[in-house]
């Protein structure tokens, strides 16, 4: 079979461009090489829907941001991912940065962002009581929110292969030759062909894009660490707290979660080692020192765990949008960095439009539902909905992870569910299992016996995240 | 909604011993809701033997020690759910409960014992940088996968922290053919029985580093080695110290921490030392009605104690559900003194009629000191010690002639004389 088009990689880019794709009658299938979606740095960053006045204009940054951050909130809601617009705040601590703001809210304005304004020291304080004694001013962002990554790249790629998409997973591309109009691509899992081509593959878009000749970037991986603190200090702030940015990005931001945690980082290093998502010492205590300096009373104490993500930052500094100079039939969404979690939905709709336009007569798929299956979340249900859950399904009576919640009958959906969890972190992601105090303390073993049940496996084969993660090994004498 | 006089949540040696108690007093209906399929809490993955020394007098393993409760729980009439879990307590004692088989269960208490016991601290909690490996798993987690599921976790194995479920899973893994390389304590001392430090430990050769810890791990799929270092007295690693252990596992055993979630719901006040209830000495916690032992209230090193506590708290729950409790009620806070670092119970009305034992712990290891006991600056004990250990949970009487000639303006004090 001659795929219509192959996206590589499912990440937040990927498999929302897979969803606009199959909004069309067109054979299309969303290459991983890992053993689940969101796996790169859509698995592990802020989490922010920007405003917009970051990036400047003129840049695809700049287009896409505002264009994307408008379309999120009922993106969200078709795919039945919790999105909040809490707002966020440039803090500036001196009266130098208060020009940095002034500077952001013009390009802010250029970008057309609405709403935006400065406030003074009294106002941030009525709004962020936790806010510095050293913060003097604030460019106040309403229309920012907050998601949660890899929940809406899980909920596009479930719903784009509801809607037709083929997900195959563990597919690490190799090489690509082009013949008669046609790729032919060299994978862990076989030869794939199509006829077009989206490189969406984070920090390895340039390595695939070299593999069609195409030399016009370089990715720049560059890594950031974070802290997630407990939901008891969730509250801390109701904004996303930013300093000034610098050179190296948007600096140490502080956040509240769609899950009720608080999240304080990044770090920005630039390192060698493309998948090397391992936090460092120094980047740990660089993240708390300068989360400090947003807010009071932040304190590492309150992590229950860290973490590390790898932008894919590009060497042209922007993003990389559209078929490469030698080939219209290979179309790269590469240097996807900040903002581009909030641009995703505008860049999906846009890659789309530039396929079908390409392909000329292209039919409308009649049966494309955009709207994710009904996901019953116990703890948000109320007493009646969980009496009727359970009555339908006695697995929804099971609570598995006892921190957060979580019952057998959530988990055994997660894996059933279209490009379902394979592995215990899948799960995690897509229930939150393991998410909470304890770290899988309790839930990890049990989570691994319902994924060997599910999946007709041993549970020595079941793994953290794929490949040679494994959890266990031989049985005992 | 149901009635019962007596929930009890949670059905590990804290809970089935608290309603077994309450039984015996005269209590009528009585249910445990216990989250695992079976009663026995922890102690059913606890295989090795050294249970029960103390109140049985014999040496059992976790799962006999168990099974003496369950047998009687089952011939009394006391009601049991498994494989249910609590979800809320509410405010005029409403037990919400989930399971399988009867969906939600919501049950009017007259009384509520909380035995939930204790979850262990997990990794995110460290200063731990490095990969996010498969490999790196808690000590009572690796506990479970080898002793009730039959696998083995790991092959080449570091341990993090010496305190009793590390050393017992350094003797486990050792038994099963595992290479346990080195079992590295952040402090200066073991937190850990010093019975199964020679016993887990010693006898094996398996090397304890005090003041040492793992900073950084390495791998990016299975785990692939460790870097430990030395820590300064500020417990910060000392550059130039690191070494690069090669191991597929690294377990940790870094502490436990009561699981008070229900009851930080409930509103009850909790004490920020042991991160359990503030109670009295049947274990009342400041809620009417709500009790609190076992593992939930403070960690404990050793079930017999457990068992001895919880026994308090079904007395504690049965006076009050059958209006037998003092009816005077005045309250003293015993005080820590040098060396103390908490006192469970936090308060002791002086009305009750009985002996009270004050369980306490140090905060440092002491050789030859004395522990001593004051009222109003007069000593009314003075106990040689040959040594005070964190990991050891001490206790001293306050006899009821004590509490009988004391008003509330009482102070009474736990200290360590050196």
């Amino acid at each position: 079979m001659i795929y219509d088009v192959a996206i590589i990689g499912a990440g937040v880019i990927g498999s929302l461009t897979a969803r606009e794709l199959s909004r069309f009658k067109l054979k299309t299938a969303l290459l991983e090489a890992a053993n689940d979606v969101a796996m790169g740095a859509t698995k592990a960053n802020s989490g922010i829907v920007h405003a917009g006045f970051d990036a400047v204009p003129g840049t695809l940054k700049a287009k896409f941001n505002v264009k994307g951050a408008s379309m999120m909130a009922d993106y969200c809601k078709q795919l039945s991912v919790p999105y909040k617009n809490n707002g966020s705040l440039v803090v500036a601590f001196s009266e130098e940065e208060k020009e940095t703001l002034d500077e952001l809210y013009n390009r802010g304005i250029a970008n057309g962002v609405e709403e935006l304004r400065i406030i003074d020291r009294e106002e941030l304080v009525s709004l962020e009581p936790n806010i510095s004694d050293e913060a003097v001013a604030a460019l106040v962002a309403p229309t920012a929110g907050i998601v949660c990554p890899y929940e809406l790249t899980i909920a596009a790629a479930e719903n784009a292969v509801s809607n037709g998409v083929q997900f195959i997973r563990n597919c690490r591309v190799t090489a690509i030759r082009f013949k008669e109009g046609v790729f032919s691509l060299e994978t862990a899992q076989g030869m794939i062909e199509a006829k077009y081509v989206v490189n969406a593959a984070g920090v390895h878009s340039d390595e695939i894009a070299k593999m069609v000749g195409d030399n016009s970037f370089d990715i720049i991986p560059r890594a950031g660490e974070y802290f997630i603190l407990d939901k008891s200090v969730g509250n801390l702030v109701s904004h996303t707290i930013f300093q000034c940015p610098s050179k190296l990005g948007k600096g140490v931001l502080v956040t509240g979660t769609v899950d009720g945690n608080l999240l304080i980082g990044p770090t920005a290093s630039d390192i060698e080692d493309k998948d090397n998502k391992a936090t460092t010492l120094a980047g740990l205590n660089d993240v708390k020192k300068l989360a400090s300096k947003s807010c009071k009373n932040v304190s590492a104490r309150n992590a229950i765990t860290s973490f590390t993500g790898v932008r894919a930052r590009a060497t042209t500094d922007d993003f990389i949008i559209g078929p490469i100079e030698s080939n219209a039939q290979f179309i790269n969404a590469a240097g996807i960095e900040s903002p581009g979690l909030s641009s995703a939905p505008a860049i999906a709709v846009y890659l789309a439009h530039i396929i079908c336009e390409a392909l000329g007569e292209v039919e409308v798929n009649e049966s494309f539902n955009g709207v994710r299956r009904d996901v019953f979340r116990f703890r948000h249900a109320t007493d009646e909905e969980k009496a009727a859950a359970i009555e339908k399904d006695p697995a929804y009576g099971r609570i598995v992870c006892r921190c957060e919640t979580i019952t057998e009958g959530e988990i055994i959906d997660a894996i059933r569910a279209p490009a379902g969890a394979r592995d215990v972190d899948g799960v995690k992601r897509r229930t939150r299992a393991g998410m909470g105090r304890c770290q899988g303390g309790f839930c990890g073993s049990k989570v691994v016996e319902i994924l060997a049940r599910e999946l007709g496996k041993d549970i020595n084969e079941i793994t953290k995240f794929g490949n040679g993660s494994v959890i266990l090994f031989d049985k005992t004498k | 909604m149901i009635n019962y006089d007596l929930v009890v949540v949670g059905g590990g040696p804290a809970g089935m011993a608290a309603a077994l108690k309450a039984k015996e007093e005269g209590v009528r209906k009585i249910i445990i809701l216990e989250r695992a399929e079976t009663l026995g809490g922890i102690l059913e993955q606890c295989i090795h033997t050294g249970f029960g020394l103390h109140y049985f007098g014999e040496e059992l393993s976790g799962p006999e020690y168990a099974e003496k409760f369950i047998v009687q729980v089952n011939n009394a009439e006391i009601d049991v759910k498994c494989d249910t879990m609590v979800l809320a307590i509410s405010e005029d004692n409403i037990v919400t409960a989930v399971n399988k088989n009867d969906g939600l269960i919501k049950i009017q208490a007259k009384a509520i014992v909380l035995a939930m016991g204790c979850r262990e601290r997990p990794r995110g909690a460290l200063e731990m940088a490095g990969t996010r490996a498969s490999g790196i798993m808690t000590a009572g987690t690796a506990q479970k996968y080898v002793n009730l599921d039959g696998y083995m976790p790991g092959k080449k194995v570091v341990i993090l922290g010496s305190g009793d479920i590390g050393l017992i899973m350094a003797r486990r893994m050792t038994l099963e053919g595992a290479e346990v390389k080195v079992v590295c304590e952040i402090m200066p001392y073991s937190g850990g029985l010093t019975r199964n430090i020679v016993q887990c430990l010693d006898d094996f050769g398996i090397p304890l580093r005090l003041s040492t810890t793992v900073i950084e791990t390495h791998g990016k799929e299975r785990l692939e080695g460790v870097t430990i270092a030395k820590v300064d007295e500020r417990l910060q690693p000392i550059p130039g110290t690191e070494e690069y252990i090669e191991c597929d596992t690294l377990m940790l055993s870094v502490g436990l921490i009561p699981e008070n979630e229900l009851t930080k719901n409930v509103g009850i006040a909790l004490d920020r030392v042991t991160n359990g209830a503030v109670v009295d000495e049947m274990r009342q916690t400041d809620h009417k009605g709500v009790f609190a032992c076992g593992n939930v209230l403070h960690v404990h090193d050793l079930v017999d104690y457990v068992t001895l506590e919880s026994q308090l708290a079904g007395k504690g729950a049965a006076e009050y559900i059958l209006g037998k409790a003092p009816e005077s009620v005045v309250y003293v806070s015993p005080e820590t003194g040098n060396g103390v670092r908490y006192i469970v119970p936090q308060k002791i009305n002086i009305k009750n009629p009985n002996d009270v034992k004050l369980y306490f712990r140090v905060g440092k290891i002491y050789k030859n000191a004395k522990v001593v006991l004051e009222c109003d600056g007069k000593v009314l004990s003075s106990k040689k010690k040959v040594k005070l250990a964190p990991g050891e949970m001490e206790d001293v009487t306050v006899t009821a002639d004590v509490l009988a000639s004391m008003n509330e303006n009482s102070k009474i004090t736990v200290r360590v004389e050196e």
